[in-house]
């Protein structure tokens, strides 16, 4: 039976953790992400789990370990934050690369220097291009739902991909929210066994893995890398479903909130959108603006048909982007704008909440009104803008 | 060299078959060709344990013909013969010894 | 049971194949396969990781591998964690009822990827108690890219990074024991030996793959490219280290350290110098006192491990 409990974004992914029951988990302690592991590492002590918990000495160890248990054939996951996935960084495309379903929360720190512990996305935006699948919480139910589906995402044949569960430190990771949990044996059910077709326990048929690859070989694996991404929305669409059928809590690429017929647009990643969906109802009820919020839970694959689709329709579209790629802007309002080639509505970034500088519901709604001010005057620039900063 | 593989023939992951670089060509590397005279030998199997690309065959206990396939003819099989059974000659010169 | 006998080895299936692309006469194969020969006795099984570098790229060139055993190359810094990840899952597996068998786990690394960008990572591995053995195959620089230096390298030889020159002699630094860092790990058994002496190699390597726990096997590997010598002279260079005392053949086996070979006469380290052409700048007037202190320093070296093979002996007599 189903359940409803009181848990942080970091219990919450724990007790995600603990129904998927790894054969293997690596990890690192890292703050925010700390909390989750010391969870779970409370169920390896009490024996609720079958795991083979490896305490390794860094989280370069801690991602080369999952790997190596993951090639193995065992379900394999790990946990970490900012500079731990940094110091992943290498590991992460051999995990991608390799093609190991391996399952990872990432609970979202500003990257150093100056050496900050709160939120930011500047972690999991620089490892976009490393070959894993991305996909973002909005609040603790979403933390605990992503990641039991992403071991279905990850394990699907046609996928076999890496998935990084993201959620925001300290704004979910360290906050109390009541949530629905599944029943044990419904999660067990629904995420089924994993199923490598090739593995280094196959001492009987010997294979190589990691292999060195010349210029006549590498492009063609980068190929089916490509081609596995591709077949990933129908995946998450269809796992979604499925999860939806289960818990009545179901899932797509996006969450477009009152979209429909909505003049402005707001796109996030994260709590955030949260506090932009009650910025919303507060402005088409207080001062008439049509707004809308599009939630993107995945940001790898990106989603940019669909994103484009709900965004046909607006006058104009704000971006919130929780990092920064120096020298060009917000990295989400790029990957959007370019999603949108040849749309002639107005985009603007607003790049906010770099570690963990909290972003209000007032902030918010000036977000949306200096929209609707754009799309009035024609006045877009600038088109990159920083908010709160004291200049 | 056979024909390239395309990508939908390739296993995801850049996994290889064991053993399979047996097939590739070493021989042209060599400029000596190590020529063992099986009266002297007494099979010790010196040689066969520091052969660095396994072209020393062994059936039943006993050395066979070099694998000219794989041997590269560096000359170590030949420096530890304790009774100096293999003799290393320049490349297309085997037949004047 | 495990035998050292050459003969019954041959019997035994050839798990790295020919055909790789390492240079003719490398150290490095040779110690493979000695390795993998021995280890795989009594039913057991090898399952390895390797780090980047000269073994990892000539052995396997997709498609193809001169592996007869499951083989993972992840990076250059990881073979202990990698070999870590693999050990954990076949503990969980087993334990769980999914997987039956007995393996041996094998992490193999230079001297880059082991004194040097890997020793966190074989630290932690040694630390955690994992039932592995790594072997680490020393040729005592940077080879794969080109022979820069690394904390294996010899005090006086030349690399390309700390060439000879007008002002400088060669590395200025000594050589890591790496051994001794290993055993302060109090790991059950570790060793360091030489493909000179393939049975005593043997030996250490059947003892390593049964003893429960970490274990590590520190391997002399010649390099024809890097040390500057002959090809074929690859097998007497390891003796000459072992005469010498350059490259002291030991175990530690539960603490108690014993020396497996002890030169009739100890050979005097110019010859080892004179052999190989990295150190020859050494013997220019200017850099012969360099000779003197590495002799002198090796002496040192040698005489603490007589002096700690005494002190074991001793102790364990008067435990007796
Ligand atoms: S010459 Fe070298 S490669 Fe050829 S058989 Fe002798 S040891 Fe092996
Ligand atoms: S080393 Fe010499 S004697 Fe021994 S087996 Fe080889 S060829 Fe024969």
């Amino acid at each position: 039976m189903a359940e409803n409990v009181a848990l942080t974004g970091n219990d919450s992914a724990a007790y995600a953790l603990r129904q998927i029951n790894p054969d293997v988990v690596a990890a690192y302690p890292i703050t925010p992400q700390t909390e989750l592991m010391h969870k779970f590492a409370a169920y390896v002590a009490d024996g609720e789990v079958d795991t083979e918990l490896v305490r390794v000495e860094s989280e370069h160890s801690a991602m080369s370990a999952t790997v190596a248990a993951s090639l193995s054939g065992a379900r394999a996951c790990t946990a970490t934050s900012a500079n731990g996935l940094a110091l992943m960084w290498e590991i992460l495309y051999i995990a991608s690369s390799t093609r190991c379903p391996i399952v990872m929360p990432v609970v979202n720190r500003a990257l150093s220097a100056p050496i900050n512990i709160h939120c930011d996305h500047s972690d999991t935006m620089g490892a976009r291009d490393s070959g894993w699948i991305q996909l973002y919480s909005e609040n603790c139910q979403e933390a605990y739902d992503n990641a039991v589906q992403a071991v279905r995402i990850a394990e699907h044949p046609d996928v076999r991909l890496p998935v990084m569960v993201c959620l925001d430190g300290f704004i979910l990771s360290h906050t109390l929210e009541g949530l629905e949990v599944n029943d044990d044996q419904d999660v067990k059910d629904f995420i089924g066994t994993l199923d490598r077709p090739d593995s280094l326990l196959n001492v009987d048929d010997p294979e190589t893995f990691g292999m060195f690859t010349l210029q006549n070989y590498y492009f063609e694996f980068k190929k089916q890398q490509v081609d596995a991404m591709e077949k990933v929305p129908a995946v998450i669409e269809q796992v979604g479903q499925e999860y939806g059928e289960l818990t009545g809590r179901s899932y797509g690429l996006l969450d477009p909130y009152r979209c429909e017929d909505a003049d402005i647009i707001l796109v996030g990643l994260g709590s955030t959108t949260g506090t932009a969906k009650q910025a919303a109802d507060d402005l088409r009820e207080e001062e008439g603006l049509k707004c809308g919020v599009l939630k993107l839970r995945t940001f790898r694959p990106f989603p940019a048909e669909q994103v484009c689709r709900v965004l046909s329709g607006a006058d104009i579209t704000g971006v919130l982007d929780r990092a920064v790629s120096f020298g060009l802007g917000g990295p989400l309002f790029h990957e959007l704008r370019s999603a949108r080639y040849g749309e002639t509505a107005p985009m603007i970034d607003f790049i906010y909440g770099l570690g963990g500088r909290d972003l209000s519901l007032d902030n918010v709604k000036d977000i949306f009104r200096s929209l609707a001010e754009a799309r009035d005057s024609g006045q877009t620039e600038p088109t990159t803008r920083f908010v709160g900063v004291r200049e | 060299m056979s024909e390239l593989l395309k990508k939908d023939e390739m296993k995801p992951g850049g996994i290889g078959q064991g053993g399979s670089m047996e097939r590739r060509y070493t021989g042209s590397w060599r400029t000596f060709v190590p020529i063992t005279d099986f009266e002297t030998c007494i099979q010790c199997l010196a040689c066969w344990i520091v052969c660095p690309d396994s072209a020393i065959p062994v059936e039943d206990g006993e050395r066979r013909e070099t694998n000219m396939h794989h041997c590269k003819g560096c000359g170590i099989c030949a420096v530890e013969c304790p009774v100096d059974a293999i003799t290393m000659v320049r490349e297309g010169e085997e037949d004047d010894e | 049971m495990a035998t050292t006998s050459l003969k019954k080895l041959s019997d035994m299936p050839e798990l790295l194949t020919g055909g790789h692309a390492a240079c003719p006469g490398c150290g490095g194969p040779i110690i493979i396969r000695q390795v993998l020969l021995a280890a795989q006795q009594d039913g057991r099984k090898v399952v390895a990781s390797i780090s980047t570098g000269c073994m990892e790229v000539s052995t396997t060139i997709y498609p193809d591998s001169a592996w007869r055993v499951p083989i993972f190359h992840s990076a250059f810094e990881n073979s202990a964690a990698t070999i870590s990840g693999a050990e954990a899952a076949y503990r969980s597996l087993k334990r769980q009822g999914k997987y039956e068998g007995e393996i041996a786990f094998i992490a193999f690394g230079g001297d880059g990827g082991t004194y040097d960008i890997g020793f966190q990572s074989l630290s932690g591995a040694l630390e955690r108690g994992h039932n592995f053995t790594y072997v680490c195959y020393d040729n005592e620089a940077y080879m794969n890219t080109g022979i820069q230096r690394s904390g294996a390298t010899p005090k006086g030889a030349w690399t390309t990074t700390a060439p000879d020159g007008t002002v400088e002699p060669g590395k200025r630094e000594i050589k890591k024991d790496l051994t001794a860092i290993v055993a302060a790990h109090g790991v059950p058994y570790c060793a360091q030996a030489s493909p000179h002496r393939p049975r005593d190699l043997m030996r250490k390597v059947q003892k390593a793959v049964a003893t429960e726990g970490p274990c590590f096997l520190n391997i002399l590997s010649p390099c024809p490219r890097g040390w500057r010598h002959d090809p074929d002279v690859t097998i007497q260079l390891c003796k000459l280290a072992a005469d010498t005392c350059v490259w002291p053949l030991y175990e530690i086996e539960n603490g108690k350290l014993s020396i497996n070979y002890k030169p009739k006469e100890k050979k005097p380290v110019r010859e080892w110098l004179k052999s190989q052409q990295r150190f020859r700048h050494l013997f220019a007037p200017k850099n012969e006192h360099l000779i003197e202190e590495i002799q002198a320093e090796l002496d040192a070296k040698w005489g603490q491990l007589l002096a700690r093979e005494a002190f074991d002996n001793e102790q364990e007599q008067e435990s007796e």
